[in-house]
């Protein structure tokens, strides 16, 4: 089912989404993948405070291409998401909402999910510049240092993405795979 | 005959290299993703197809990177052994076009210098660079950027000669399976039999920059090329891993003498951005 969603993605909006709905999203975003996530949990650890406003957030797994003269942003798809596993429960049980990115989680991971009734969508792998259409605004918040790796707030308009993992644990991977399965 | 040529000339093409391939997919992937969008059975598998076309299409007409994992630099040189290079060291000017490709194309530097301590180069180099002396005086450059999305999904099998044809099916189709969606699929299998362990994983890799309608000219290896598609587009993964009967475009398998006590296959997976470019300087 095809559902236009903004942020802030808030457990009344993961409530009702279904694994395998087909989502628009619109709002603000930030964006980290694996330096970025190693440096918030070094933070975490040292009980310093996050870097990002965590409560109801998503976070898009991805390193953009640098951005040509006029344009926010270069090519933007997801990056594979089970680098972040580590990471993510923790992120989730402090409140973050929502996961962007593409491929496999854990069960650690899938337990967070339910937990913290958050959400993991898909976007579609190899299609960053397609998807770098749906960025209208982007800034480093932070970890600039880390180049394609730093934090960045974006700001997104009917970003096209499919929820995979559930807030009930459903798993699109796992359901869709065996309908076409032919073995 | 003995001819010379200026590396500064193998700088040049390799940077117009870097940037031709992170833009434009080549003729063969091309008509291959055109043609998965027909032959696709999952309608959510037929919506993504159409987006990645959308993609290209894009990529093509704003030159926005076709995939922003622009890749690390696999470079194969094929070197004639009556060349001879005037200029700086062949290395230095290779990593020098990759520096100037990715810096000046907008392509992402996605390299670190150290496995473990991991600060970005900045520049994507250095490149991976497979050097071969072939006859001839002529210099065949074979560009292949390569996303870790994919590469991370990729393995080697030592396995034994007992093994035989049924363990290789196995290897490839668990490699596939494990895959599934973190490969971004519709993928390419390149897969390398035989050799030792480096051998097998370098023609894997070789596999991938064969053209995609392009089969093996040994008959049983083509005869296992397409057996293998088949048995991949039945697991059901499907475009993005979200179910569907095109798992992969197509199964690249490349051979090598072995020794009597072994059987390596390594299977390198690449993305449906399976980019290679081709120039003979």
């Amino acid at each position: 089912m095809d559902k236009y969603i903004h942020t802030p993605i808030t457990e009344e909006i993961t409530a009702d989404l279904k694994s395998g709905d087909y989502v628009y999203i619109t709002g603000t975003i930030y964006v980290a993948r694996d330096a970025a996530h190693k440096r918030m949990m070094e933070a975490l650890e040292k009980g310093e405070k996050l870097p990002i406003d965590i409560k109801d957030s998503t976070i898009y797994y991805m390193g953009p291409s640098p951005a040509r003269e006029g344009r926010p942003i270069g090519s933007a798809g997801p990056t594979t998401a089970s680098r972040m596993d580590k990471y993510a429960p923790t992120l989730l049980d402090l409140g973050e909402k929502a996961m962007i990115g593409k491929g496999k989680r854990t069960k650690e991971v899938m337990d967070a999910v339910v937990r913290n009734k958050a959400v993991y969508f898909a976007a579609v792998g190899g299609a960053g510049a397609l998807l770098s259409k749906c960025i209208t605004k982007s800034e480093i918040v932070c970890y600039e240092d880390l180049g394609a790796e730093a934090i960045r707030k974006i700001e997104v308009e009917n970003f096209p993405a499919i929820v995979v993992i559930d807030c009930e644990g459903n798993n699109l991977y796992e359901t869709a795979i065996r309908e076409y399965c032919m073995k | 005959m003995i001819r010379s040529i200026q590396t500064s000339v193998i700088t040049e093409n390799i940077k117009e290299m870097c940037i031709q391939a992170n833009h434009y997919l080549s003729k063969d992937m091309d008509a291959a993703m055109k043609n998965a969008v027909f032959t696709e059975k999952s309608e959510l598998g037929k919506k993504i197809l159409n987006q990645l076309q959308e993609n290209l299409k894009i990529a093509d007409e704003e030159m926005i990177p076709i995939c922003q994992d622009t890749g690390m630099a696999i470079i194969f040189m094929e070197i004639g052994q009556d060349v001879h290079f005037e200029g700086e060291n062949i290395e230095d000017a290779i990593n020098e076009g990759v520096r100037q490709g990715y810096t000046e194309g907008f392509l992402r530097k996605s390299v670190v210098k150290d496995p473990i301590i991991r600060e970005n180069t900045k520049d994507n180099t250095p490149a991976i660079i497979h050097y071969s002396i072939v006859p001839g005086n002529k210099v065949k450059i074979t560009f292949a950027p390569k996303g870790f999305g994919s590469e991370n999904m990729s393995r080697v099998f030592m396995l034994k000669p007992a093994d035989g044809i049924e363990g290789v099916k196995n290897a490839i189709l668990t490699a596939v399976a494990d895959a599934g969606p973190n490969a971004c699929p519709p993928m390419v299998v390149g897969v390398g039999v035989g050799g030792d362990f480096e051998k097998a994983a370098i023609m894997a890799k070789q596999a991938l920059t064969r053209n995609v309608d392009e089969h093996s000219n040994i008959p049983y290896v083509c005869e296992l090329e397409k057996e293998m598609l088949e048995k991949i587009n039945r697991l059901g993964i499907g475009p993005g891993g979200l179910g569907g009967t095109t798992t992969a475009l197509a199964v690249n398998i490349n051979t090598y003498p072995t020794h009597i006590a072994g059987l390596p296959v390594a299977i390198n997976i690449c993305c449906h951005v399976n980019r290679h470019v081709v120039r003979v300087i």
